[in-house]
């Protein structure tokens, strides 16, 4: 029986120990600003400063507005796919893929061919414009998470005998998808949000070309001057990447349970 | 507007629907009352879903048409029908508890809070669940669910009621006392009910007419009681109920007599076009059949006991009778046991009772 756990324990500790020390090591050197000894004064350095707030804020902010355009394009697109068009899902499906295989700089660039001062839509020429232009950007780069949260919430209810049931007393389209699709994927939703959010606040590229003031360029302003307080950031970051992920976990608990049977 | 029963309340006209060029419903023609009890009744893959999901809207005819009192509803969308519909998966709101899937139609109909409440309250003394109206569907049994769903349906005072084998999710027990309660909530509201099942035993107790579907036809539509006693075709003389099938032979024309396995007797009436010699297929019922020979049984067969099976008040006896073999019902008698396995045994039947059917 011992035999038979030994291994497992040694990948196990192995692969933590890969994981864990880099992330040990960088905490370590944050707090190690001053000679000789432990302190959170890189932190307290890094919280004072005004960019930090102002570029995590303009983050958060962008974040959330990705989140709601993308909801609003995914969720309907999502529901569509599964109810009249099921053959168009692998379709669907590679197409909200194409985020991860075309680098964010191709297609930040093409956004700036695209919207550009001498375009018919010169988003490029005003701050609103950009901001629009890196939301929308935001809202790309999370589709592949947010389809498949979404998608997932989906698959966990009976979407098309939900829909005949509301439908036939008398709910249209819209209605059905406010008042029962989408309280029964809120959960699926939220881990979506979550994940673009995570994704959003550290995002560089995106924002360093479009010139926004957001939290991923600052880091890596930081980061080129600073020594410390870059170590520092990273832990921040990973700590506030870990509390999405954790919000996940926690939001599974309370999501609509499906009906038992008989 | 309270409006007489018995008047033509739908109408279904050279209704076909195809997928791909495959013709699940072939021309259906029916005609059912207001305040009528229909059952479409069929194997699976007969068409009566699609059939009731194209008077709900949720298919669109290839061709034909569907009147409600006389106005054609197939161009109208589901949401515009007044259709109450209750699913065989139950299909509530799983984010919503009792009392507002009950009130989410009215709400849709733009009905005030306070009358909304009050027809919530009726419609959960209607199907017995008072009290429950805070429970959400996953704390609730399945019978409890159907009987919300029910509930959830006739809330918004539909025109008519869509039944998609709503009770086939249940177990035995609840399916029977369910389908009490469903059938005396649709007298008491003499609401035109359309309920679709593949129980046989279901539809004979429920309805007030039947159609049974086979492969997309209408095969036959009448009261439970003609659909059992005089079935038209082979086909629904199987489906519902049991059947036997004795193969006889025609020994003389005049006297509409044949012979089954040595035994002579008439026949009230041969099939058009009999000769002598010809084969013959005869069919009959198990509770036609006695044993012994009470008085006024004209055709009297004899055999061997195959087969006993203590049903509990009845006793289903099968009787080896030569090349064919039959079964038969009789009561359970608390002082007789019932007969041994390959005694002898004498049946009998009337002759009226013998169906001969077409194909």
């Amino acid at each position: 029986m011992k035999q038979n756990k030994f291994w497992p324990w040694v990948v196990f500790i192995i692969s933590a120990l890969y994981f864990l020390l880099p992330l040990l090591a960088t905490f370590l050197f944050s707090l190690s600003i001053r000679r000789g000894t432990y302190s959170f004064d890189a932190y307290a350095n890094v919280f004072q400063t005004p960019a930090f707030q102002q570029t995590f804020t303009y983050s958060i902010v962008v974040g959330i507005a990705a989140i709601i355009v993308g909801l609003l394009i995914v969720v309907p697109a999502a529901y569509f796919v599964r109810l009249r068009a099921p053959h168009l899902r692998p379709i669907i499906e590679f197409v909200t893929l194409l985020p991860l295989i075309i680098p964010p700089i191709i297609l930040v660039f093409g956004y700036i061919r695209l919207y550009s001062s001498s375009s018919i839509l010169p988003l490029t020429t005003t701050d609103i414009g950009t901001n629009i232009l890196l939301t929308l950007g935001y809202v790309a780069l999370a589709m592949p998470y947010m389809y498949r949260a979404v998608d997932t919430g989906l698959r966990t209810i009976d979407v098309q005998t939900l829909t005949e049931a509301a439908n036939i007393l008398g709910a249209n389209t819209a209605t059905i998808l406010l008042r029962i699709i989408f309280p029964n994927i809120i959960v699926a939703v939220l881990s979506g949000a979550f994940l673009t959010l995570a994704i959003v606040i550290g995002e560089f590229t995106m924002a360093s070309l479009l010139n926004r003031p957001a939290f991923g360029v600052y880091m890596q302003n930081v980061g080129a001057n600073r020594a410390f307080e870059p170590a520092a950031l990273a832990v921040i970051s990973f700590i506030i990447t870990w509390a999405a992920m954790g919000m996940i976990q926690l939001l599974a608990r309370f999501a609509p349970r499906t009906a038992a049977r008989t | 507007m309270a409006q007489e029963t018995g008047q033509e309340f739908l109408r279904i006209e050279n209704l076909v629907k195809s997928f791909n060029g495959n013709a699940v419903v072939k021309g259906a023609n029916l005609s059912f009352n207001r305040g009528e009890f229909i059952s479409l009744l069929g194997p699976s893959g007969c068409g009566k879903t699609t059939i009731l999901r194209m008077v709900a809207g949720f298919e669109r005819p290839t061709s034909g048409s569907i009147l409600v009192e006389g106005k054609d509803i197939t161009p109208l969308a589901p949401n515009q029908r007044k259709i109450g519909m209750v699913f065989q998966a139950y299909a509530l709101f799983p984010n919503m508890n009792v009392e507002d899937n009950v009130a989410f139609g009215l709400k849709i109909a733009g009905m005030p809070a306070e009358q909304r409440r009050a027809r919530v309250d009726e419609m959960l003394k209607l199907i017995g669940l008072t009290g429950f109206g805070k429970r959400f569907p996953f704390e609730m049994s399945g019978g409890q669910q159907q009987r919300v769903a029910l509930a959830r349906a006739l809330a918004p005072k539909p025109r008519m009621l869509l039944l998609d084998e709503p009770l086939s999710a249940l177990d035995a027990k609840i399916r029977v006392s369910l389908r009490q309660e469903i059938r005396s909530i649709q007298r008491d509201l003499a609401i035109t009910t359309i309920f679709v099942t593949h129980d046989q035993e279901e539809a004979l107790s429920i309805s007030d007419r039947i159609v049974v579907l086979s492969a997309g036809n209408v095969e036959q539509f009448g009261t439970p009681f003609e659909i059992y006693n005089r079935p038209t075709t082979k086909f629904v003389a199987t489906f519902v109920g049991t059947l036997n099938t004795l193969n006889a032979q025609v020994v003389d024309v005049a006297s509409r007599s044949v012979a089954v396995d040595g035994h002579t007797f008439s026949l009230p009436a041969l099939p058009e076009g009999a000769t002598t010699n010809a084969a013959l297929s005869l069919t009959m019922r198990p509770e036609v059949i006695a044993l012994g020979k009470p008085n006024g049984q004209d055709v009297v067969l004899s055999g061997k006991v195959s087969e006993v099976n203590f049903l509990g008040s009845v006793i289903r006896l099968r009787v080896d009778l030569g090349a064919n073999s039959l079964s038969l019902d009789t009561f359970n008698d608390t002082r007789t046991p019932p007969p041994a396995l390959n005694e002898p045994i004498t049946v009998s039947l009337s002759s009226r009772d013998i169906l001969i059917l077409p194909y």
